[in-house]
């Protein structure tokens, strides 16, 4: 049942069709995200224009499916959002992926929260948070255009 | 040999995992422990425990003839010629990074190259990573071909007249090659070249018989031959081991200490400083005596019968990837599985008890030549069967049916 619970049909269609995945020079920020335990990589690109908005957004990386439905569901819920909305998200993604049960941030429209909350399944697989969490970690370290966070955490 | 008699040895295999009867292939990371093993820590910590080598007292003397037991058990057990060539270390890595240390200081100075393979561990190429930097010595590393092996034309390919070490597998821990570690010493001497061997995967699965190998330094992982954590052992030719300086300062590895100066302790205490892990090396004269009683050649042959079957299986399923197809290969099955990461695939298995490692097990060189950032691994022990062959395939076929919808 648990599997079921991970391996939600949206994680396997984002994992096997991961959207945004490209490399564009049309980008002003960017960070690399590396799991060394693991190998997994991601490497995010950011468009913020003059309102701290993100006008476009990117990656490129390889990874389980997990990594890869995360960095693409991360990527197409963060459009058009500004610092301020993208930090709260980030927050509050990381904070139920860990222990809340429910997101609680209200930037978010139920269609989109269901599809967020496809990935709580890891809850259960904590040696998975990881794969998970990778993407938002270095979408923040993106926002902050450092590479400072290459050493990636949970 | 009567594999059910063995694996009641094993106490692991007597509780449920997850409500699952445990299907370990994970015995190349670390294997488990028989219940000898386990209970002699317990009797020397309760009834036998003193600390070895110093004091005079009944326990101490005890002690101490225990710890030293273990080290005639090993010298016996690889053949080496003196038990003075047996050091214990903290494991396999500080084996070799005690090699890497102290060869490196004496022995070592710019220009000089160490060749390794691309087969090898990262502990078999992060000690001598570091002499680059302290001696500005080159590293080189002998290519393996496209069945995962390195042959001793690779090896000699890459010998130069600034070759000072040539460190190498003795099993590779993601193709299973079984590198022709004799020849290649044979090789290497008449060039003058010393050789260090990783046994880490060598010694749990094949006979060992350090004088007929020749070479000079061999580094074995105490956890992986069905003994404790935390322990490893160097075999190092003695004329090497009067030859090279201390690797750390201590306790227990001096002979005379004064302001002015300091005389070392003979071999094998000048490279033991410090309380060592008494328990596990008592403990681990056990895990010989197990590996004794049942006969490596016996071990070698159920093992390799068993990855010939693994293979058979592996082949037959359309969606799985053998990586590696060495002619001479030990106990490990790496592989990929069409349109399944390695992670998805070890967590999928888990469920089901069958317990793999996935990953670059800690070979980046190795999976970056074969464009690969992970790999799935089964690898195998003495308690094995074909049953558990059987299980992993029916998960991955699981994994499969759960990717493709």
């Amino acid at each position: 049942m648990d599997l079921k619970e991970l391996y939600q049909e949206i994680i396997l269609d984002h994992g096997k069709n991961p959207r945004n995945i490209k490399k564009s020079d049309n980008f002003n920020k960017d960070a690399k995200g590396h799991n060394p335990l693991c190998g997994d990589k991601v490497h995010i690109f950011l468009k913020v224009d003059e309102n701290n908005k993100i006008s476009d957004i990117a990656f490129e990386g390889s990874g389980c499916a997990i990594s890869m439905a995360s960095a693409s569901i991360m990527t197409d819920l963060m459009k058009e959002k500004k610092e301020i909305e993208v930090n709260e998200l980030v927050k509050d993604f990381l904070e139920m992926i860990k222990k809340n049960p429910e997101l609680k941030s209200k930037i978010l429209g139920e269609s989109e929260k269901t599809k967020l909350m496809s990935l709580s399944g890891v809850k259960k697989y904590p040696m998975r948070v990881k794969c998970a969490t990778m993407a938002w970690h270095t979408l923040t370290a993106a926002m902050k255009n450092s590479n400072e966070k290459d050493k990636f955490k949970n | 040999m009567n594999i059910d008699n063995i694996k009641k040895q094993f106490p692991i295999f007597n509780n449920k995992v997850q409500n699952n009867d445990l299907v370990y292939l994970d015995s190349a990371n670390s294997s488990q422990k028989p219940q000898v093993v386990v209970d002699r820590i317990y009797d020397f910590y309760t009834k036998e425990f003193s600390n070895v080598g110093r004091s005079v007292h009944y326990l101490a003397v005890a002690a101490t003839n225990l710890y030293e037991n273990t080290r005639v058990l090993v010298q016996k057990y690889i053949n080496a010629q003196d038990s003075n060539e047996i050091v214990f270390t903290k494991g396999a890595t500080e084996a070799i990074n005690l090699v890497a240390n102290t060869f490196g200081q004496k022995f070592l100075s710019e220009g000089d190259e160490i060749l390794l393979t691309e087969l090898e561990h990262h502990s078999n190429y992060v000690p001598w990573h570091y002499l680059r930097r302290s001696k500005g010595v080159k590293i080189k590393f002998a290519e393996f071909n496209s069945d995962g092996e390195v042959t001793l034309e690779s090896i000699e390919k890459n010998i130069t007249p600034k070759t000072k070490m040539i460190a190498i597998t003795h099993l590779s821990n993601v193709t299973g090659a079984i590198l022709p570690i004799k020849e290649i010493t044979k090789l290497a001497h008449s060039k003058n070249i010393p050789v260090l061997v990783d046994g880490c995967q060598g010694a749990p699965h094949l006979k060992l018989d350090m004088q007929d190998i020749g070479c000079d330094f061999y580094a074995i992982s105490c956890h992986k031959m069905y003994g404790p954590t935390g322990l490893g052992i160097l075999y190092a030719k003695k004329k090497w081991l009067e030859v090279l300086p201390p690797y750390q300062g201590g306790g227990g590895m001096i002979r005379e200490v004064k302001k002015e100066g300091i005389t070392f302790g003979d071999l094998p205490n000048k490279y033991e400083a410090g309380t060592m892990a008494t328990a596990q090396v008592i403990a681990f004269g056990e895990s010989i005596k197990f590996l004794n009683k049942i006969g490596i050649e016996n071990i070698e042959k159920h093992e390799r019968e068993l990855t010939k079957y693994g293979e058979e299986i592996l082949r037959k399923n359309n969606s799985v990837k053998l990586i590696g197809n060495p002619k001479e290969k030990g106990s490990v099955l790496s592989f990929t599985l069409d349109g399944v990461h390695a992670h998805d695939i070890a967590t999928i298995l888990d469920e089901d008890g069958v317990a793999i490692r996935a990953g670059h097990h800690c070979c980046q060189i190795l999976h970056d030549k074969l464009g690969l950032s992970a790999t799935a691994r089964a690898s195998l022990g003495v308690y094995n069967t074909k049953d558990d062959i059987d299980k992993l395939n029916e998960s991955l076929n699981k994994c499969k049916k759960i990717f493709e919808g």
